[in-house]
């Protein structure tokens, strides 16, 4: 990039592009074989097509569960829906959040305070027991309403921390130069406020997918997420969870995966951001 | 001919606080006035009011006529047309007058192409690329084609000055308000600047709004002054007689205490 090939001094860019390379391909696994998913599986997901608990061996790569069913297969499905969990919870609440944060950063005082508490409020309550309530308020428990449910959960921190980054930008003298040669609010959002709220904001919503991929997890265990046949880790997690001890690599694999991602996507947005970031190269 | 801005008995409050009280003075097309006075006089907050920026919590009452429109009291999109066409602004501190985020090429064009949008001959592209870079010429900022890459973080204070000052110069303002446009910058900078700003202003025929603490800066660069304390105007006139028969007390002792530090500067006791 030559952003970075510009600003950087080379001897940083090792170690940053470590960080990134690491997050990206971490990351790209999961997308691969969320993708791969889509188009080829290594069995049926839902036939018995081995032994009960089986180990792991040359026909299923990681076993099978307690219904004889290949539990790669099922991580690969877990994979696509890990990934679409997690996007389609942190598009909702940035597009929830972005917005209410930055109304409350432009509105009168009265309108700032009311929704600064009642933004307070919702964040007191555990995310998971706000898409609890949204899930258990729809009329069946569907991927949809899990997704759902996670965007509003995950909006209210979105919107706080977009009031308060906005503010603080909104009294730089750039805004005021931008104002005073006649720039209008919404292009002075779009070129000054946004790009520079982005790095932090980008940071945030990167710990929040990591968030909603295990808080899908969660909802599945509880039985809230999304229903069979759809193999969430979750769920897997959950069905493994009797036979723990008799057979391990069904709630280790799950396991492995749900975290890998997480981990990837924060290094992936640990290294964006600094390279996205220009002042941030000379420091 | 009208003035390009009349400001009647302006007064500027917050809340029960007065910060500026009746201040009166015209600046015609091509004029150039200083406004003077120490910290916290109402010097900023009158140039603020001027272009109908004050900040929320202040207001503003008197007369302010701009380009034949009143500023106090009208809609924010009826000033907001005057704003970067028949004024335009170069503030004190340079390094957070400019994005930090955004190159400064694309800094200077973005008032650039909304004035030739204005002017209803939109400019994009190279011809957008070519006046930016001329306008970096103009404001003798060396390498234009390198420094419109760079990010303000890259560039001396003097550079960034240029840069906000190329901004300004990008909306072909009637007048330009200057408000300490060299107060953060080092003495030799100053200067540079300082000529700088003058050969634009003549070059252009710009009216020129110069606030400022620093008397030897503004003796040089205008004609007018008005003495500003705590909000009140105790002094105007002719830069040259203001200085050589200061009427006011206060006038007297701000130039007695430039006096003093060009003394100190010299070595003179």
């Amino acid at each position: 990039m030559s952003t970075a090939a510009v600003t950087t001094p080379p001897r940083r860019q090792g170690k940053k592009s470590l960080t990134l390379w690491a997050g990206a391909i971490l990351v790209g696994l999961h997308v691969v074989v969320g993708l791969l998913s889509l188009v080829w599986l290594p069995y049926d997901p839902n036939a018995f097509t081995g032994g009960r608990l089986e180990g792991a061996s040359l026909l299923h790569w990681v076993g099978t569960d307690r219904l004889g069913r290949d539990l790669f297969t099922q991580l690969m499905i877990g994979s696509r829906i890990a990934l679409f969990v997690g996007v389609g919870a942190v598009a909702i609440g940035a597009a929830i959040g972005v917005t209410l944060g930055l109304l409350a950063a432009f509105a009168s005082k009265w309108l700032d305070d009311a929704l600064a508490a009642t933004l307070d409020i919702l964040i007191a309550f555990p995310t998971l027991l706000i898409a609890m309530l949204v899930v258990a308020m729809s009329d069946t428990a569907s991927l949809w309403s899990a997704v759902v449910a996670l965007g509003i959960a995950l909006s209210a921190i979105v919107a706080r921390l977009t009031r308060i980054l906005a503010k603080r930008v909104l009294v730089m003298d750039y805004i005021t130069a931008a104002r005073t040669s006649g720039s209008s609010w919404l292009k002075i959002v779009a070129i000054h406020i946004l790009p520079n709220i982005w790095p932090t904001l980008s940071v945030n919503f990167a710990l929040q997918f990591g968030l909603a991929v295990i808080a899908e997890a969660s909802l599945s265990y509880l039985g809230l997420g999304a229903p069979p046949p759809n193999a969430s880790w979750g769920r897997m997690l959950q069905e493994a969870q009797g036979t723990v001890f008799t057979a391990p690599l069904g709630a280790i694999a799950p396991g492995i995966a749900l975290v890998s991602l997480a981990i990837g996507v924060n290094l992936l947005a640990d290294g964006l951001r600094e390279r996205i970031d220009p002042t941030r190269s000379t420091r | 001919m009208s003035a390009l801005l009349d400001i009647q008995n302006l007064t500027i409050s917050a809340g029960d606080t007065t910060l500026v009280s009746n201040l009166s003075f015209t600046l015609a097309k091509g004029e150039r006035l200083g406004l003077i006075g120490e910290s916290g006089s109402g010097k900023s907050l009158t140039s603020l009011a001027a272009t109908g920026l004050l900040p929320a919590g202040l207001s503003a009452d008197g007369s302010v006529i701009l380009d034949d429109q009143q500023v106090i009291g009208s809609k924010d999109s009826t000033i907001n047309r005057l704003r970067g066409t028949a004024v335009a602004m170069v503030f004190q501190e340079p390094l957070t007058a400019l994005d930090p985020l955004m190159r400064v090429g694309k800094q200077v064009a973005e008032p650039l192409a909304r004035r030739a949008r204005r002017d209803g001959r939109p400019l994009t592209g190279a011809a957008l690329n070519q006046a930016v870079l001329a306008l970096l010429d103009d404001v003798a900022l060396p390498e234009p084609a390198r420094l419109a890459r760079a990010y303000p973080h890259e560039l001396s204070g003097g550079q960034r000055q240029r840069i906000a000052i190329a901004m300004a110069l990008a909306c072909q303002p009637d007048l330009l308000i200057a408000d300490e446009p060299t107060t953060a910058l080092d003495v030799t900078t100053q200067a540079e600047i300082l000529g700088l700003l003058d050969r634009l202003v003549r070059e252009r025929n710009m009216a020129l709004l110069f606030i400022s603490h620093d008397l030897p800066v503004v003796a040089n660069t205008v004609e007018r002054v008005v003495v500003l304390r705590q909000g009140i105007t105790v002094e105007t006139g002719p830069v040259a007689s203001v200085f050589a028969n200061p009427r006011h007390d206060y006038t007297r002792s701000l130039l007695a205490a430039a006096q003093r530090l060009d003394h100190a500067l010299e070595g003179k006791p």
